[in-house]
């Protein structure tokens, strides 16, 4: 029966959030805006509490881990119905984080997107060896971005050890993680089916931090550049098959993407909510009411805007959820996955730029948070995929074309 | 009169001379300097008939298009007698539906059956149909009768007075009104039409008005009948129409224009819009009555629905002419636009399915134009913003089915399927290039028909 609201058992745990987000995050927002590259100490406390938090059972799995996709168990398989899961409970109550703040979300212990990754990928053991590790994801290099699997990052096999050697850029919380998930190949030629992952845990020697970031925002979450220099890691460190399959490709390390694909998108829904939040209360200081019944173009042009903003804003937002329920479902996502993605991200950048445009100086001031968002809006549209990778994707399954046909 | 396109004429000559605007699509500012004056009688004369008496021109260059355009007019069809009956009371009314407090993407099993009998219609029946139809103002009767028989009329109106409803059927309809947009809009305009009335006289009729005129649309001979909310206004707002009811005596009198009535002169029942005692309601009026008249009214689109004003100079109507009040008047407003955006959801899927065979065959420079990245990015948009359309078109409709508030999210699902299913058309187009511009391709139809997303009101209800 079609019915799109929160689901009644995942609402408490979007409560919780929201109020995560408004008392612990919001405070800290500006600070860790401002003080780039220092720690966010108050994390910690509140990374323990999401832990207690979910061992009680009380998240629905959500988090980063929740995208794994269990084996059906027979109990499972027996109810055929609708299911409404961890994948669900993760974009929902990462949405409410996010409207908190982009920044402090990507930074909290033990939720990063290599700890997706190994949800994603790694195998029984590997789950149970890095559990409660808190991983970083090392994809990126100064020559290859959206085109990953042009990587250059090498891995050759050295009795029971992975020698590596490469460069790695943009590894978010790269210097506080207590890991990083890196990706390399064990065979150029072999093209993007020799490309796998490996857990390389902090202070294994070769490895090196060589800088942070200063970027235009999400500050409060450390960017680094990371070189690895024969740095020699245990066979056992490779999640998922070393087995190079030609015919499976890339396939293998791209089912992290369409597994984090919706929790990017979440974050870009819930940025974008608080930029809307917040001016749809300015407004009102300003005399401007949203009536919805009214015809939007008999309205003010301020009215007008915010409603189409907001019209854009729910289609990023059902089509993340569209996404996240289909995994929860076990149905084949990754087309929905990146038209979630595609719309959240320039909805998530034309929002809260519209916001600050229509607050005027006070959206331009550091008075308030609509800057911010403004800029931390942005990376949203980036990174995990951009926009264009995203289309790409989305063109090539609507089309039918292979990448050879649709470059 | 009221749809004369002369908006004022200046009172002395030589203004009027050098005045052009207030016409023709003129601004009010424009004026005619010596070279204009020339132009403007040089076009007369070649407008007048004189030419054509001395067999200077050749009878083909007239247009067609004036035999629907130019000022047909007609009093509203003499149509059957409704016997009264029934008391002024409550009339039935079917419950919401429940709320399983799971997210959930996929119809029940009734609505997808539904949904795959009005989709078979649609592209067997409706599709073939549409061209001609788009051409000739008008739907065919087969075709409207075949739509009875398939029950459209019947999707709103509860089992107990002989519909098929059940619960709120808001989804049900949604969905129907998206399949058949799929074949074309404005066929699928012409045959919801009746079920628009069917549905708001079961939602908020009392016992008489569903007594009286129900019957009729459960019956062998459904009338053609239209749900009229819109105003030949700019900036139209439903909440405020122009149109007005006073109170004479016993009775209630209607005077005003409403446009986008579908079928308008083989309607035999409207439900008409008016402003009462300061509020906005509804009102059932039936086409014989005195001082109703119709005028075609073609449009840019939707020309299979026959669209027309309806104009209404001192009507009166009987006391049980109200239908609900100024809440159900709201409502009827909302669930009438989410109309709207499921057939805009219909007809930017068939933009969607047809532009995608398209640019995989079409040619240029060698390979596909599909291989080209801004082409295939188009489709790619096309994709997402109309799955965007079809979410929140399902969310406001599942909310009005379990009788929630939806005031927000039609107005949401309304503002993003008139700006984006109107790029979609532009887009459909665009990606034909020239073969899109003509007729020989449907992509101008739905350009036309898209356009209508947005402004419309009444007409359609779910």
């Amino acid at each position: 029966m079609i019915n799109l609201e929160t689901p009644k058992k995942i609402r408490p745990l979007v409560e919780q959030a929201h109020q995560v987000a408004m008392n612990m995050l919001r405070p800290i927002s500006r600070k860790y805006d401002e003080a780039e590259h220092s720690y966010p100490k108050e994390l910690d406390m509140l990374a323990a509490m999401i832990d207690g938090i979910s061992e009680s059972g009380a998240t629905g799995g959500a988090g980063a881990a929740g995208v794994r996709k269990s084996p059906d168990d027979p109990s499972e398989g027996a109810q055929r119905g609708n299911r409404n899961g961890a994948n669900l409970a993760s974009v929902l109550s990462i949405m409410e984080m996010c409207w908190g703040d982009v920044g402090l979300l990507l930074s909290m212990p033990r939720q990063g997107l290599g700890n997706s990754a190994i949800a994603s990928v790694a195998d029984d053991e590997q789950l149970e060896r890095f559990a409660g590790t808190w991983a970083a994801m090392a994809i990126t290099e100064p020559e290859t971005g959206s085109d990953s699997a042009n990587i250059r990052t090498t891995a050759v096999k050295d009795g029971d050890e992975y020698v590596i050697n490469g460069e790695k850029i943009y590894v978010t919380s790269g210097e506080r993680a207590d890991s990083v998930v890196v990706w390399a190949t064990l065979d150029r030629e072999l093209g993007r089916a020799a490309i796998k992952s490996f857990v390389v845990e902090k202070g294994t020697p070769g490895m090196k931090l060589e800088r942070l970031e200063h970027k235009l925002g999400i500050r409060a979450s450390d960017t680094a550049a990371i070189t690895f220099t024969d740095c020699r890691v245990p066979a056992a460190n490779l999640l998922g098959t070393p087995e190079v399959d030609v015919k499976q490709g890339f396939a293998g390390a791209m089912a992290t993407f369409d597994n984090t694909r919706p929790l990017v998108a979440a974050m870009a829904v819930g940025c974008a909510r608080a930029s809307l939040d917040l001016t749809r209360d300015l407004l009102a200081d300003a005399g401007v009411e949203i009536d919805y019944d009214r015809p939007a173009l008999g309205q003010s042009a301020a009215a007008a805007t915010f409603l189409q903003l907001e019209a854009d804003w729910e289609a990023a937002y059902l089509l993340t959820l569209q996404s996240a329920w289909m995994a929860d479902n076990r149905e084949p996502n990754s087309m929905q996955a990146s038209m979630a993605k595609a719309k959240a991200g320039r909805v998530g950048s034309d929002v809260t730029l519209r916001c600050v445009e229509l607050a005027g100086t006070v959206g331009y001031s550091e008075t308030e948070l609509l800057e911010k968002w403004g800029r931390d809006s942005k990376i949203l549209d980036i990174f995990e995929g951009t926009q264009q990778i995203q289309q790409l994707i989305v063109a090539r399954r609507v089309l039918g074309l292979s990448s050879a046909e649709l470059k | 009169m009221a749809s004369n396109t002369d908006r004022g004429t200046p009172q002395w000559l030589p203004w009027t001379l050098l005045r052009a605007g207030g016409r023709h699509g003129l601004a009010d500012s424009e004026t005619r300097d010596p070279i204009g004056l020339a132009i403007a009688a040089l076009n007369k004369l070649a407008s007048s008939d004189l030419i054509d008496r001395l067999g200077m021109r050749k009878a083909s260059e007239q247009t067609v298009y004036r035999v629907t355009s130019a000022g047909f007019r007609t009093a509203g069809t003499v149509g059957r007698t409704f016997a009264r009956a029934g008391k002024a009371t409550r009339g039935a009314r079917v419950p919401s539906t429940s709320d399983s407090g799971l997210f959930d993407l996929t119809p029940t099993e009734d609505e997808q059956m539904l949904s795959d009998v009005v989709s078979e219609f649609a592209a067997e029946v409706v599709r073939p149909a549409a061209a001609e139809a788009d051409t000739a103002c008008a739907a065919p009767e087969g075709l409207l009768e075949a739509s009875l028989e398939i029950g459209l009329p019947l999707l709103g109106v509860p089992e107990d007075l002989g519909g098929i409803a059940t619960e709120r059927s808001a989804v049900a309809a949604v969905l129907v009104h998206e399949a058949l947009a799929h074949g074309d809009m404005g066929l699928a305009v012409a045959a919801l039409a009746p079920g628009a009335v069917a549905t708001a006289l079961s939602l908020w009729g009392t016992e008489e008005q569903q007594t009286t005129y129900l019957p009729a649309f459960t019956g062998d001979e459904v009338p053609a009948a239209a749900l009229a909310l819109a105003e030949p206004t700019p900036l139209f707002d439903p909440l405020s129409p122009s149109t007005t009811a006073t109170r004479s005596g016993t009775g209630i009198t209607l005077t005003g224009v409403k446009s986008g009535v579908v079928r308008g002169a083989d309607a035999e029942i409207f439900v008409v819009g008016a402003l009462l005692d300061g509020q906005p309601q509804l009102f059932v009026v039936e086409s014989k009555a005195p001082g109703l008249t119709i005028e075609s009214d073609p449009s840019m689109g939707l020309r299979a629905a026959s669209m027309s004003r309806l104009v209404l100079e001192d009507v009166a109507v009987e006391p049980i002419s109200v239908l609900g009040d100024a809440d159900s008047y709201r409502e009827c407003v909302r669930s009438s636009r989410l109309a709207w955006c499921a057939l805009a959801v219909g007809t930017a899927q068939a933009v969607l399915d047809y532009v995608t065979p398209y640019v995989k065959e079409r040619q240029a420079f060698g390979e596909p134009i599909a291989h080209r990245q801004s082409v295939a990015f188009m489709v790619a948009n096309i994709a997402i913003e109309l799955q965007g359309m079809r979410l929140l078109t399902y969310k406001a409709a599942s909310r009005l089915a379990q009788g929630r508030s939806a005031e927000r999210e039609v107005a949401l699902a309304r503002r993003l399927c008139a700006e984006r299913g109107m790029q979609i058309g532009l887009d459909g187009v665009q990606l034909l290039g020239g073969h899109g511009y003509v007729k020989e391709h449907p992509v101008e139809r739905w350009y036309r028909d898209l356009r209508a997303i947005g402004l419309m009101e009444g007409a359609v209800l779910v």
